[in-house]
């Protein structure tokens, strides 16, 4: 497989009038041609700014003191602002998670579809609206000719976020960035958003890089998962990996925090206790380690490296280290191991 | 069987209409009656503009409702005056836990002057070193460090101040606490804390709850019985594992099978159903109960033919 | 990755502990809003600045009858028109020198002025000391911006909480009555106002009174209007909060920003309808000095004597610029997204 976006070791840090925060703190992953990549976590994680990095769209307070974006092979962090612009929207787009302010108020949805065509390829008009037209069409707003002179207000919230979808794929662009993209929806069109999302990767091959706090959503997208905690990567692997071999605490805390439809009222709901760490003064050891049952004192003195689960599976746990004591995960981390065994996988 | 429970608050064709008679009417809620018991966790979902976050509203009287009858412990609460001592009573009996941890509490007062509002209105402490002392049972009650009482709510991470929301509720000891979307905007390891805390003072000062949620997972788990509302009436209404096992209405079912489920081998098999919103209601159609304890919202001839299956 | 580093195994004892109430601690020192507003404030050097010759400009105007080094309507013909000296130095246009004919003269000399006496910044044709009429002046123009900022305060700030939370027909109706109100020109209400009352200050702050408050209203209404659908108002209301406590415990600590940045819009907008309605000559009557009457006699004699014109300029405009940018200022620290954009 290709690898056709590559970020490694990327550092971002934010200058607020508390004093710096370190907002990512050395983040690698990779994204192969035609996958869905999930990056899971809770606000204040980085999620949002690891992908913004990517794009060069930070705030004004934050810079990248450090690491690489190698988009086939190329620093992205090392192109000027117009070789940037030429990328933005084009080969590399982005959806965000608000419909209703990532539209233009004033301006028709079919010339704000066609503009990015405008803006980057040498295309008339009447060939750019054309091709709006399409894109409308593929993403399933009914009608496209007729409605392409609507304004966004003339259209529902997920009708809306189809329209941000269709802007975003109208040059048919090598990456998509979903930054949160169902998270503002009702939970049916949410469902639909997704379903369209898939659709639209078999039909024009986009690689996606989809940024959400949600498992359910993660578990019906992604083709890999990398979870993010306090700045950090803590455990990546493929779909199933990450959902039936979980290694990391935090990614039991994940997933065991979660009811699902079998969860009896009787039984007691498994929370991570505590809040997340400030990122002011990141902690020396692992930035879990206060809210992490399975704790153990070399957490609070080194951060953990990445331990090899499988071949693509790698969790940042000192749990995994030969010397570490053998623990026993939630029960529910259990039954998942169990299916994992059933799906042919290897638990340790 | 559902006689034998206390009926703690009771909703009969409660009608909510906003701009009436403007072009812009909408009718949030229209003619929606449901039965809370004492003690339970009555489940309200729906999507956005379903009505369920303005019936919670009219009930707790924010609003005055447009028609309809209101009844809190017998007493028909809709038509009292939102300044008599009538109205001051009902509101320590019922109290309301708010959507977002970062609009419900006021920025610049003080966690301690936040949560003793309702302690200051009712006059239930004497001094200020009763209330400081019924300000830290609180906070401990709420999981939270007393020492904390003088910082500002900006200080704490949204899980905290959802907690702090809820110690405000509870502060005038309230019999029902209508929570209106209380874990819907926070992390999902913190909505587990927030929904168990919960769980703990309902048993502990015996409370019931209105729990009015989008999230159908989480209702499910909290909710004795649930009822789900559409475009501001109620669809269906009945336990939640009936709910959950047996969707009669079609809204009810597209709303289940969208549920995304942590699980990849779930997700992979799920179908969706979808749900045609061009002609949600006809006319002859009326919500009542199919089977024991299961209403829906549909007409006589397919409301017989429940009873005819059994 | 690849290397598994060694670590002796007794580091990986597990040390959790299920009470510990840690997770829950907050390390950062707390900080009050007004705190961090007077911090991102002081940040702000324009700011700063600004606000320290406002502070300035005040204490002078205060002080005025103790600083003035003479009385401001006291008239000594003989003294008339001469430029500004200071002391015995001999700084270039600040010499008693003034150009006559195309010669250099000393004019104190020429108007026989006794060894000793001088005026810092010159005096006016009927001889009267230019630096305390600009500081009397001053004063004036502080007072009519106090009253009106009173007025804003005391009716525009309820008048826009009272339209904006009661919302419905009481807020048609009193947006009715402010559109009416906008709508008439000050000046024409002023000079009506003349009509009835003779010019000077009553006529000037009843002017202000009757139209001023209008924009406050406005701003008020509208933030009430949004602050009025946050949760924790709701709260209040489910607690059984009275309106009038709404108003003073949640609504007026919430609306104080928009308040106080309004106000130091309003302060040079009064100063400045002052100083027009004098130049013009329907403001302050004479011999009373007020920046206004202050420029008006000075811009007479502009050509030959522009120190005259000068002085009362210099510091109108620095009060106008110094309130308005630290108006710019106190909203960027209370509002620190509204910069950013």
């Amino acid at each position: 497989m290709d690898k056709i976006l590559e970020v490694k070791d990327l550092h971002v840090d934010f200058d607020t009038y508390n004093g710096v925060v370190h907002a990512i703190r050395g983040v690698s992953f990779h994204l192969n041609a035609g996958e869905t990549l999930a990056i899971v976590g809770e606000s204040g994680s980085g999620k949002s700014i690891t992908v913004r990095s990517i794009l060069q769209l930070l705030a004004k307070n934050g810079t990248i003191s450090k690491g690489e974006v190698l988009y086939h092979g190329d620093d992205l962090l090392q192109k000027t602002d117009k070789e940037m612009d030429k990328l933005r929207g084009n080969k590399i787009s982005m959806i965000f998670q608000d419909p209703m302010t990532s539209l233009d108020p004033t301006m028709t949805i079919g010339k704000q579809v066609a503009e990015p065509l405008l803006i980057h390829n040498n295309v008339s008009k009447k060939d750019a609206l054309k091709r709006a037209e399409e894109v409308l069409r593929l993403v399933g707003i009914p009608n496209p000719k007729a409605r392409m002179n609507d304004y966004p207000h003339q259209f529902s919230g997920g009708q809306r976020q189809r329209i941000v979808i269709a802007i975003a794929i109208v040059d048919y662009p090598e990456i998509l960035i979903a930054d949160e993209p169902t998270t503002a929806l009702d939970v049916t069109v949410q469902a639909q958003i997704i379903d369209l999302l898939k659709e639209l990767q078999q039909k024009i091959g986009t690689s996606i890089i989809f940024i959400t706090h949600d498992l359910g959503v993660v578990a019906g997208i992604a083709d890999r998962v990398a979870v993010m905690y306090a700045g950090r990567l803590v455990e990546f692997g493929s779909v199933n990996d990450i959902f039936y071999n979980p290694q990391h605490p935090y990614t039991w805390g994940l997933l065991d925090s979660m009811p699902t439809l079998d969860t009896n009222e009787s039984d007691r709901l498994n929370s991570i206790p505590g809040t997340p760490p400030n990122l002011l003064n990141p902690p020396k050891g692992d930035a879990f380690a206060p809210r992490n049952a399975y704790a153990m004192e070399i957490d609070e003195e080194q951060q953990p490296p990445f331990f090899k689960v499988s071949k693509h599976h790698y969790a940042a746990t000192w749990l995994l280290h030969p010397n570490a004591p053998k623990v026993t995960p939630p029960a529910s981390i259990l039954n998942r191991y169990e299916k994992f065994k059933k799906l042919g996988g290897n638990v340790k | 069987m559902a006689d034998e429970r206390q009926v703690i608050v009771s909703v009969k064709n409660l009608k909510q209409y906003f701009n009436i008679g403007k072009p812009n009417m909408v009718k949030a809620v229209d003619d929606v009656s449901f039965d809370i018991y004492k003690g339970e966790t009555f489940g309200l979902v729906g999507e956005s503009g379903s009505g369920k976050s303005t019936t919670g509203r009219s009930i707790i009287r924010l609003y005055n409702p447009t028609d309809g009858h209101i009844y809190f412990n017998g007493q028909d609460i809709s038509k009292i005056k939102s300044h008599g001592s009538k109205m001051k009573e009902f509101r320590r009996e019922m109290q309301m836990i708010f959507q977002d941890p970062y609009a419900s509490l006021n920025p610049r007062m003080k966690v301690k002057d936040i949560i003793a509002e309702g302690l200051d209105v009712h006059h239930l402490v004497k001094n200020d070193d009763e209330r400081d002392k019924r300000v830290r049972e609180l906070l401990d009650m709420v999981n939270l460090n007393p020492e904390h009482m003088t910082r500002y709510p900006y200080e704490f991470s949204g899980g905290q101040r959802q907690r702090i929301g809820i110690a405000r509720a509870l502060a005038v000891d309230p019999q029902f606490i209508i929570a209106d979307e209380p874990i819907s905007a926070l992390d999902v390891s913190i909505q587990a804390q927030v929904v168990n805390l919960m769980q703990d003072i309902q048993k502990k000062q015996g409370l019931t709850y209105l729990f009015i949620a989008h999230d159908l997972s989480m209702v499910k788990y909290i909710s004795d019985r649930i009822a789900v509302m559409y475009r501001g009436k109620i669809v269906e209404l009945a336990d939640s594992d009936e709910i959950y096992n047996n969707p009669l209405h079609p809204y009810t079912q597209s709303l289940l099978s969208a549920i995304p489920v942590p699980d990849p081998e779930i997700e992979t098999k799920r179908t969706r159903i979808d749900f045609d919103h061009k002609r949600p209601f006809e006319d002859d159609q009326r919500l009542q109960e199919v089977l024991p304890g299961h209403f829906l919202y549909c007409n006589d001839e397919k409301a017989a033919s429940f009873k005819n299956n059994k | 990755m690849e290397q598994i580093p060694q670590i002796p195994k007794e580091k990986f004892r597990l040390i959790h502990d299920e009470n510990n109430k840690d997770q829950e601690k907050i390390g950062t020192p707390s900080l009050t809003y007004m705190q961090d507003v007077r911090r991102r404030l002081f940040k702000d050097k324009v700011a700063v600045v600004c606000l320290a010759l406002i502070s300035i400009i005040v204490v002078i105007s205060i002080l005025a009858p103790i600083i003035a080094p003479h009385n401001p309507n006291a008239q000594q013909v003989t003294m008339s028109n001469l430029p500004p000296k200071l002391g015995n130095l001999n700084i270039p246009g600040m010499n008693g020198y003034q150009n006559m004919g195309g010669h250099m003269v000393d004019a104190y000399k020429q108007a026989d002025a006794p060894k000793g006496t001088f005026y810092i910044l010159g005096t006016d044709y009927l001889g009267r000391d230019l630096l305390s009429r600009i500081i009397y002046g001053t004063r004036l123009s502080l007072v009519v911006a106090v009253l009106a900022t009173l007025v804003d305060l005391l009716i525009g700030v309820p008048y826009g909480i009272v339209s904006g939370w009661k919302g419905g027909k009481t807020d048609t109706f009193m947006q009715r009555i402010v559109e009416i109100v906008s709508s008439i020109p000050n000046l024409i209400v002023v000079i009506l106002m003349m009509i009835i009352l003779k010019p000077g200050l009553t006529s000037i702050v009843i002017a202000i009174a009757i139209t001023g408050w209008v924009t406050m209203a406005r701003l008020v209404r509208a933030q009430t209007f949004q602050l009025k659908e946050q949760e924790y108002i709701l709260a209040a209301r489910t607690l059984g909060e009275p309106s009038m406590k709404i108003a003073t415990k949640h609504l007026i600590p919430n609306l104080s920003s928009t308040i106080i940045i309004q106000t130091m819009f309003t302060i040079p907008n009064a100063i400045f309808f002052e100083a027009f309605l004098s130049f013009i000559g329907i403001g302050i009557p004479a011999p009373n000095a007020s920046l206004g009457t202050l420029l008006s006699d000075g811009q007479k004699a502009f050509r030959f004597l522009p120190y005259q014109m000068w002085a009362p300029a210099i510091i109108l405009s620095v009060i106008m610029i110094a309130t308005n940018l630290l108006g710019d200022g106190l909203r960027d620290a209370f509002d620190p997204q509204s910069s950013e954009n």
